[in-house]
């Protein structure tokens, strides 16, 4: 577990040494913004909530997290640090959960820098902060399904684009398992059951039943099933995927 | 005793390529073994197969005991591993990248700072340890490596072509580095370079097409060359035709050149058969025709010729 930390540290320390991290941070601050006060009309609904700005973040983080994961393994894979990397004395499951944590404190950070909307909210009007707290954590919890899958992605290939287009489309299924178009594709033949399987499958309904301020232990599983799942995946394809 | 390195029947293929096929050899406390073979021989893949980042098809390989696959983290622990290209991460500073294999190999405050600065004054990098190693030239990037693989004096030190890409004196510091710790350790180096390993090792393997072709001293492999126990005599051109009849006169030598002429001088070579040492009555000879031998030497025999020939004959086979 110690090293588990070494790795963590290093990873993080090569997100900030890079540009990439500001350019990922600035994005994401910009955009977010932009989506909560352009699209959500944040300021124009007269209500004390930040439903207009959470709304918005499964949507960026469809192809943010796939940016910030995309490099996690293909970078070093085409750089050959891969090997230096895996013939240290640390286990693979070490690695790939150091890894992760890096990238998800990373997206952390980016969150954190948001509060600035959540002091503007209190500020203009009287919020029910434990909803905004139930969904800061909704929207972290996602990051790190998403990020899970990106791993994944980047450590099928050496290649970053093919590892965000390939963790996009994973973050992408994950999250469109509820919506409308696949529940009426299923309705009709599937059984009831199933039907609601694939429902409770999405990111999407489990994202915006915490964000409500519901935190059940249901959909705080779905979240915690999801990243394993990832890292578990994660590994395989590391062991499987040896040149 | 067990020795630190052993490699036991190992074989590795990729679909239906082999890369590597069983492979056997060990290395004992002291022997710095030169691993040699064309491109493609399989050299890096065995050494890949040792430092665990490969998983053998069949056979094993143990670093000081510690089977490769079955304990991968305790033989890891006891080697320290140059992969090939000396990859590194390239937004690191070589400081911050030592300090962190010291971590990950378990070292803390002191005793860690201590290790980082003593890697870096060995492999010379103070003048460069802040700065970005993506910055550095070809020859510091290998030495970063080298600090990386000696930073906790491992028992066992694998070298994928250490000193590919240095200038001759680097080279020569990089040589005489494995030198000086070759007492204490196991160490096998991958190279192309023949000189270097008659200059470091103790032990020459030579790998083609994946096989164990030779496995020797450098010097003795070397006597295996089709030059080895030639006497070259060179004397003055005038002298020649003497000098062919004092030749002439000795008894044992299986071939005799015909006289090359270069300038005023003319060059003879005689072989001898088998070990025979034939220098001394060859001499006589000479000297009783009073010949002015300007130079005489027996060539040692090259491991240039060795390696050709035996990488050519399993070329052949294949």
């Amino acid at each position: 577990m110690r090293n588990l930390a070494v790795i963590a540290r290093r990873e993080l320390a090569a997100y900030f040494g890079a540009p990439l991290a500001y350019v990922f941070i600035v994005v994401f601050l910009a955009m977010s913004g932009a989506l909560t006060f352009k699209v959500g009309y944040l300021l124009e609904t007269g209500v004390a909530e930040l439903g207009a700005f959470f709304r918005f973040h499964p949507w960026l983080y469809l192809f943010l997290m796939p940016a910030i994961g995309m490099r996690l393994w293909a970078e070093e894979r085409k750089t050959g640090t891969l090997e230096f990397l895996m013939t240290l004395p640390v286990t693979p499951v070490e690695t790939v959960i150091g890894k992760f944590l890096a990238a998800w404190i990373f997206a952390g950070v980016a969150l954190v820098l948001t509060v600035p909307v959540w002091i503007t909210v209190n500020w203009l009007g009287d919020p029910d902060n434990g909803v905004i707290v139930a969904s800061y954590l909704a929207s972290w919890l996602l990051a790190g399904g998403f990020l899970a899958l990106s791993a994944c992605a980047s450590a099928m290939t050496g290649n970053q684009v093919i590892a965000f287009v390939v963790g996009a489309t994973l973050c992408f299924l994950a999250m469109m398992s509820g919506v409308d178009i696949v529940r009426t594709a299923f309705e009709g033949w599937a059984p009831g059951w199933m039907i609601d399987t694939v429902v409770s499958l999405s990111a999407l309904n489990n994202f915006e039943t915490i964000s409500q301020g519901v935190i059940d232990a249901r959909t705080l599983v779905y979240f915690v099933s999801l990243i394993v799942l990832g890292l578990v995946a994660n590994c395989a394809i590391l062991e499987f995927r040896k040149p | 005793m067990e020795p630190l390195i052993r490699i036991d029947r190992l074989t590795k293929l990729f679909g239906p390529i082999e890369a590597v096929r069983d492979v056997s050899f060990s290395v004992d406390r002291g022997e710095v073994v030169g691993l040699l073979g064309p491109n493609g021989a399989g050299k890096s893949t065995t050494l890949k197969l040792l430092a665990g980042y490969l998983a053998p098809t069949s056979g094993s390989a143990s670093v000081c005991g510690h089977d490769v696959v079955a304990s991968p983290l305790a033989a890891r622990r006891s080697l320290g591993y140059l992969p090939e290209g000396a990859p590194l991460y390239d937004e690191m500073t070589p400081s911050g990248f030592l300090d962190f294999v010291a971590r990950v190999r378990r070292l803390d405050g002191r005793a860690r700072r201590d290790a980082v600065a003593a890697a870096a004054r060995r492999l010379q990098l103070d003048g460069v340890l802040r700065q970005p190693i993506g910055t550095l030239s070809k020859g510091f990037r290998r030495r970063v490596g080298l600090a990386q693989a000696i930073l906790l004096d491992p028992e066992v030190l694998v070298l994928d072509e250490p000193t590919d890409g240095l200038d001759p004196t680097q080279k020569h510091e990089v040589r005489a580095l494995l030198r000086e710790m070759a007492g204490r350790k196991a160490v096998i180096v991958s190279t192309h370079n023949l000189d270097e390993v008659e200059a470091v090792c103790t032990r020459a393997v030579v790998i083609a097409a994946g096989r164990v072709v030779a496995d020797g001293a450098p010097a003795a492999l070397a006597t295996r060359s089709a030059r080895h126990n030639v006497i070259c005599i060179r004397v003055a051109r005038e002298h020649a035709a003497s000098a062919m009849d004092a030749i002439g006169t000795v008894p044992g030598l299986v071939a005799v050149d015909r006289p090359a002429a270069t300038g005023d001088d003319t060059e003879i070579r005689v072989m001898a058969g088998g070990d025979a040492d034939l220098r001394a009555p060859l001499h006589r000879a000479l000297v009783d025709r009073e010949v002015a031998v300007l130079e005489f030497w027996r060539e040692p025999g090259r491991m240039e010729d060795v390696f050709r020939q035996l990488t050519r004959q399993v070329g052949e086979v294949v």
